[in-house]
């Protein structure tokens, strides 16, 4: 068997990655990934990444037997893989932390993002904020609005926020300003993208630093449930958590690799985040090629999900390539069924998980209700939900 | 020989840079556009850099990105872009017109199609912002075919070795960014630009022409004695926007006539 070794040197797994931008950003792309293949097999580089990953994000995170969770769905046992545990709560810190350093090395005094759900934007105002760096977050204007709490967070961490109001106002606008302000400030600027998306070689960038989460399952999972999951579960908006937590595993091959997109009011509505399983054109944006939302003109159609982390018309470009080649399978949860699940696994096992992470939980529970008791599904817990309680609040009726 | 090149040899034997303004096709409205491109040629410009709407330019600073939503909200995309361009050619055969836009749009009608529907419009250039030369051999290849130019841009960070390679694919012109920055950002440094235009020449002889931070008349004067070429864009698309719907045309003529003067008057000397 071939061993799996995607991306090849342009960062094109097979049809899909590449580097769409402007001249304007080859320089930095190019310096970038030079600093990047030099540190990333660096065992100095390395030790300091995993020291921070430990005593500062509070690495490994616990996989946790959710019991009465098994109990109710009546089939396989479900794990779940806590990244909500981490520092700043969500898997997202575990990128951020590793580019934060690169940015550290590169004598990059100022670091820019962007972010959706506000946990990217979260994450790297902390780590900047720890290594005394400049901080700059972009967040469509929508998206400052349904997550105030974490707007606010950022803020007390200093890092100055700016609302985006072109577009749709959302991820994928934060995107295109932050591309805008990096070709501006290039040389003193490093640009933490926040999932497994845009130009080479942020795809393999973001995904290596996230594979940590993978890597730690491969080694608890014979702890704790005797073997090796069967399927494992996690959320796609951009896909750096499913990357995370898919990447050790592809080349376990009697391990099933599902993403679950966000399908909105439905996939059939038209109002929906899931190019994947809406077999959505092959596209370019935000440089890369991939699956992409979009009408008969190339024009990005917008999206919609509850889950401001979910809101994105494409999706990483690996993802894309793992589903034509059959390696991993998509699927999307509506919006009512994922804060159904927000709402169970609040009261069955007493965590409250983030809206993003909600969709995984509720189509592991759909499938292991199809699966046997010996079999095993690990959910990667991708993030808490503290930062949704306004969200919810508001659909349920209750003002805060 | 392409349109784009007599145009610049013919300059070349006036000693002129041309002007070159950029306007958003569709914008403030599909029926303006033809008339637009109209009085920039009436008043000076020698080509047209025609801008395809898009839902996400990465590339454009808010001027041209608010005209971008402007078109798209008057439903212009890239295929009206293209029979807005086929209108004009109907009454003006001679001016090189030059298409700007995005990758995503032009896949998304398939790249055969794309070039099938612009060379039927007569156009002469291509500009895909987002498609370095790695990344666009093969488009690149099709367009030449057809002998439509396919122009790219080089940025202040451009290497020498990069502007080589750009060099090879390129025809047209070489488009050369200013500053380091999005369209219509700060002002530019003259001093550098002619330090860079220098640098490129010696790896090419296209004609090079300098963009994006071309604000007012004496640095189009000052960018026209150091290049071969002005493009100003978001200064007149910006023009377009904050004219009254009945001044758009008499304002734009007289930018462009001021521009026009600035640049002619640049190396008379
Ligand atoms: C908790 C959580 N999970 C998932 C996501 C989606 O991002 P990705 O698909 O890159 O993991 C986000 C994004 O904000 C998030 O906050």
């Amino acid at each position: 068997m071939q061993p799996y070794d995607l991306p090849d040197e342009f960062g094109h797994f097979g049809q899909f990655g590449g580097t769409f931008v402007a001249e304007t950003l080859i320089e930095a792309l190019d310096e970038l990934r030079e600093m990047y293949t030099k540190y990333k097999d660096d065992p100095e580089f390395l030790a300091e990444f995993h020291s921070d990953l430990k005593h500062f994000v509070g690495r490994p995170s616990p996989i946790y037997f959710a019991e009465r969770l098994t109990k109710q769905s009546g089939g396989a046992k479900i794990f779940l893989k806590r990244e909500d545990l981490n520092h700043t709560g969500a898997h997202k810190v575990n990128n951020t932390v590793g580019q934060a350093l690169l940015a550290k090395k590169m004598g990059k005094p100022r670091v820019i993002a962007e972010t959706g759900a506000g946990q990217h934007g979260v994450a790297t105002a902390t780590i900047a904020a720890r290594l005394g760096l400049e901080c700059v977050v972009y967040m469509g204007s929508e998206d400052v609005k349904r997550q105030s709490p974490n707007v606010y967070r950022m803020k007390l961490l200093g890092a100055t926020v700016v609302p985006v109001e072109s577009g749709s106002k959302t991820l994928k606008d934060a995107l295109n300003e932050a591309l805008r302000d990096w070709v501006t400030n290039v040389s003193n600027t490093f640009y933490i993208i926040g999932t497994v998306a845009g130009p080479h070689p942020y795809p393999m960038m973001v995904r290596d630093f996230n594979s940590v989460v993978g890597k730690e399952c491969l080694e608890q999972m014979p702890e704790i449930a005797n073997k090796q999951p069967d399927a494992v579960v996690a959320c796609v908006g951009g896909g750096s958590n499913a990357m995370g937590i898919f990447y050790p595993y592809i080349e376990h091959k009697d391990v099933k690799l599902i993403g679950v997109e966000a399908a909105g009011e439905g996939i059939e509505t038209g109002k929906h985040a899931a190019p994947l399983t809406s077999n959505s054109k092959i596209g370019v944006l935000h440089g890369n090629r991939t699956y992409l939302m979009q009408n008969a003109e190339g024009q990005i159609i917008e999206t919609h999900s509850v889950s401001a982390g979910l809101d994105y018309p494409g999706v990483g470009p690996e993802h894309s390539w793992l589903k034509d080649s059959g390696r991993a399978s998509y699927v999307a949860i509506k919006d009512d069924e994922a804060l159904e699940a927000f709402h169970n696994l609040c009261k069955v096992e007493g965590i409250i998980p983030a809206l993003e992470t909600s969709h995984a939980l509720a189509y592991a529970q759909k499938l292991a209700s199809q699966m046997s008791s010996e079999e095993v599904i690990l959910v990667n817990l991708s993030g808490r939900g503290d930062k949704d309680i306004n969200t919810v609040a508001n659909i349920s009726g209750i003002s805060l | 020989m392409s349109k784009i090149k007599v145009t610049f040899e013919k300059l070349k034997e006036a000693n002129k840079s041309a002007l070159i303004p950029f306007i958003t096709a569709g914008d403030p409205h599909p029926k303006d556009t033809v008339q637009l491109m109209d009085t920039l040629v009436e008043n000076g410009a020698d080509m047209i850099e025609l801008g395809i709407p898009f839902s996400d330019p990465m590339a454009d600073g808010p001027v041209i990105q608010r005209a971008s939503e402007r078109a798209l909200n008057n439903k212009v995309g890239i295929k009206d872009t293209i029979k807005l361009a086929k209108d004009f050619r109907k009454t003006n055969k001679e001016t090189p017109l030059i298409l700007m836009g995005y990758a995503n749009p032009i896949e998304a009608i398939g790249v055969e199609n794309f070039i099938q529907l612009i060379k039927e419009a007569q156009i002469d250039g291509v500009i895909t912002v987002d498609y370095p030369p790695e990344e666009s051999r093969e488009f690149v290849k099709k367009l030449n075919e057809q002998k439509i130019d396919s122009i790219f841009l080089l940025s202040p960070t451009t290497e020498d070795e990069r502007i080589k390679l750009i060099a090879e694919q390129a025809s047209g012109f070489l488009y050369y960014v200013s500053l380091k920055g999005v369209t219509g950002a700060a002002n530019i440094d003259i001093k550098q630009v002619s330090e860079k235009v220098n640098n490129i020449k010696k790896y090419s002889d296209l004609p090079v022409a300098v963009g994006f931070g071309v604000r007012d008349a004496d640095t189009a004067k000052s960018v026209a004695e150091i290049s071969d070429a002005v493009v100003i864009g978001s200064r007149i698309v910006k023009e377009i926007e904050a004219s009254e719907k009945n001044h758009i045309f008499s304002n734009v003529k007289k930018l462009v006539e001021s521009m026009k003067n600035a640049i002619d008057s640049s190396k008379a000397q």
